[in-house]
């Protein structure tokens, strides 16, 4: 082993890595105003497959990241009024947009299937994956706006009463989740693979939130449990290829059985679930109540 | 001051008819939009639409089928609603179905070359446990710890799905089987029975089916569906009542779990008849659309379960046919379950113009 592989393997666990972190730290955003989004791997195949066709048939780089995140806002803007003005159970709207999205990438992307594209560098992203970490950790425990978010996540009836405007911090909330999602995807099927096809997001999506309650709701800590969960997947590939038999299913499986343990840990303890998780997770605002 | 703007007021009394007028609303603005969708493609609405749920069903053996389909979302489905209905969030069905069918199969390949008529049971027991050990986690954990059911069991699919792919690479694969990662096929008294000759309908509709009315005696009849009920309702009314909520908690996932296992072990030794990676094309979450659309009644769940698996059908004949890829059975099992639960607020809530009294 010479310094060169290492550094190789290094390039590749943070080029593989940057997905997971755009989408955690969309969805840790999202779980913070109170809201529980399980569509992520739904919007993320719709960002990747909306990137893709968009480039090839605009050849523009910047026009298929901005449709991409476009079509993020459009699908958790979907289910931001189904589950803020509907009131509807947000487990079941999660898990249909992720179905949704399943289909309709299959049937957007069904023309381009094998398409050659020319990839773009990954290094401009992994660089901006940090950057957001950092703005959204400044953004939560610095700003007013970043107070309040928090707060709508804690007590939506408190935020209320105080006058702040629940249902719109939960919508916006939302939005960035989306959009950081379709961003996760679109970085997949442009940079990191650039072709498309179907389901390519590869369970990503629910390692992402697997991540967010790795990292105890907490920003900075989303880089520590992407990195682990990332550099597992890419090290047991190298441990393979170094004759090292340990099969490489329990180290995809590791990332799950990570973070039951992390929840179980939180949760057994009343404090520490009150510091870690936003307690109004997954329950409605009813302003009438 | 705003006399005749809407607003959302709670229902105090809800009315029986909105239980059969949601689901109708929902299937109707999904077969709109499904049409919309289909023109915006540019196929012709009409002929997409009979292709993909009128063509699947014209046949006795596309009618078997489509039976093929609903038994496991329907036994899976009616599971759920013992969870449902007390408020729990098992979202991990699809561990459940791949653990039953990873225990009862295992019997299957252990007993390869050994025949017999207690080999069939001996699986079916095994993929209820299975499946009900499974579920154990999630609620052991929630009960013990407080631990949050809807992540644990849904981190426990994936958990699941390596133990199968472990399993089918590894251990188990098929010594004759080259490089393709699949186990064994079972042998004949490991294969549930085809209830006609050529058609692919199995014994696993005949459980289904007697589960499904246990299930409605045990909601409608007992103290146990009433104790569910009463949790899922007002937690603090089941307090009051003295019902212990952490023995609900986990019969509730047991008995979802065992259902869920079996209908894992009734696709390995039914249709399938042998131990691979794509077991099941997501049953373990389609159900929970299923159970939705049922509305948690057994007879309800019966119907939905036969209109989702014409989704399944559907979305495999459009592909031969209108080549679109069979993934878009998917879109319209999104679609039905969002405008299912946005037509809920029908049921809840009314809208009412004018000032809240």
């Amino acid at each position: 082993m010479n310094l060169d592989f290492i550094i190789g393997i290094l390039e590749i666990i943070l080029i593989a890595t940057t997905p997971l972190v755009f989408a955690a730290i969309g969805e840790l955003v999202t779980e913070k105003s109170g809201v529980l989004n399980l569509g992520v791997e739904g919007m993320m195949l719709v960002g990747a497959v909306s990137a893709f066709v968009t480039l090839v048939i605009s050849g523009s780089y910047f026009l298929a990241f901005l449709i991409s995140i476009f079509s993020g806002v459009l699908m958790s803007g979907f289910f931001a009024i189904l589950v803020l003005y509907l009131m509807t159970n947000q487990i079941a709207t999660g898990l249909a947009l992720t179905i949704f999205g399943i289909g309709l990438s299959s049937m957007i992307g069904k023309k381009y299937i094998g398409t050659p594209i020319d990839g773009l560098s990954p290094w401009f992203f992994v660089i901006i994956s940090f950057v957001i970490v950092f703005i959204i950790s400044y953004f939560f425990y610095k700003t007013k706006s970043g107070l309040i978010l928090r707060a709508v996540g804690e007590s939506h009836n408190a935020a209320h009463a105080l006058g702040y405007n629940v249902i719109k911090v939960r919508f916006i909330a939302i939005i960035f989740g989306g959009s950081m999602c379709a961003l996760a995807g679109s970085y997949i099927s442009i940079c990191y693979a650039p072709m498309w096809q179907e389901g390519m997001t590869a369970e990503r999506g629910w390692i992402a939130l697997a991540i967010v309650v790795f990292s105890t709701w907490k920003p900075e800590r989303v880089l520590i449990g992407a990195y682990i969960f990332g550099g597992v997947t890419i090290l047991q590939m190298n441990l393979q290829a170094l004759g090292i038999r340990i099969p490489g299913q329990f180290f995809n499986m590791a990332p799950y059985v990570a973070t039951i343990i992390v929840l179980v840990f939180i949760s057994s303890n009343k404090l520490r679930i009150k510091l870690s998780a936003p307690a109004s997770l997954t329950i409605p605002f009813f302003k009438g109540k | 001051m705003n006399l005749l703007s809407p607003s959302i007021v709670p229902r105090t009394q809800i009315s029986s008819y909105v239980n059969f007028l949601v689901p109708l609303i929902a299937i109707i603005l999904t077969l709109l939009t499904g049409s919309l969708i289909f023109s915006l493609l540019g196929f012709n609405p009409i002929h997409s639409l009979y292709t993909f749920f009128i063509s699947p069903i014209s046949s006795l053996y596309g009618f078997s089928e489509l039976l093929v389909k609903a038994t496991p979302l329907a036994l899976i489905a009616i599971g759920l609603s013992y969870c449902f209905k007390n408020n729990i969030y098992n979202i991990g069905a699809e561990g459940q179905l791949i653990m039953g069918a990873i225990f009862g199969g295992g019997v299957a390949i252990y007993f390869y070359n050994v025949e017999g008529f207690w080999l069939l049971p001996l699986m079916l027991l095994a993929g209820v446990i299975g499946g009900s050990l499974w579920a154990l986690i999630p609620a052991l954990l929630k009960t013990k710890f407080n631990t949050n059911e809807i992540l644990t069991s849904l981190m426990l699919v994936y958990v699941a799905t390596f133990i199968l792919d472990y399993l089918v690479v590894g251990p188990w694969k098929d010594p004759s089987g080259f490089s393709y990662p699949k186990s064994r096929p079972f042998n004949e008294s490991a294969r549930m029975p085809e209830l006609f000759d050529g058609l692919r309908v199995h014994f696993g509709l005949i459980i289904t089916l007697f589960l499904v009315f246990i299930s409605w005696f045990i909601f409608s009849k007992t103290i146990f569906g009433f104790q569910l009920k009463v949790s899922g309702l007002s937690i603090k009314a089941a307090r009051f009542a003295g019902f212990n909520q952490n023995k609900l908690i986990i019969s509730a996932f047991i008995i979802c779990g065992g259902f869920a296992g079996l209908a894992g072990l009734g696709e390995v030794s039914g249709p399938i008849g042998l131990l691979y990676r794509d077991i099941s094309p997501n049953y373990g979450f389609t159900a929970i659309i299923v159970a939705f659309l049922g509305r948690l009644h057994p007879v309800g769940i019966i119907f939905s379960s036969l209109i989702i698996a014409l989704t399944y059908l559907g979305a495999e004949d459009a592909q031969v046919f209108l080549q679109i890829p069979s993934a878009v059975g998917f879109i319209f099992q999104g679609l039905v379950l969002f405008y299912l639960l946005g037509a809920e607020l029908l049921v809840n809530y009314k809208i009412q113009f004018g000032k809240i009294s």
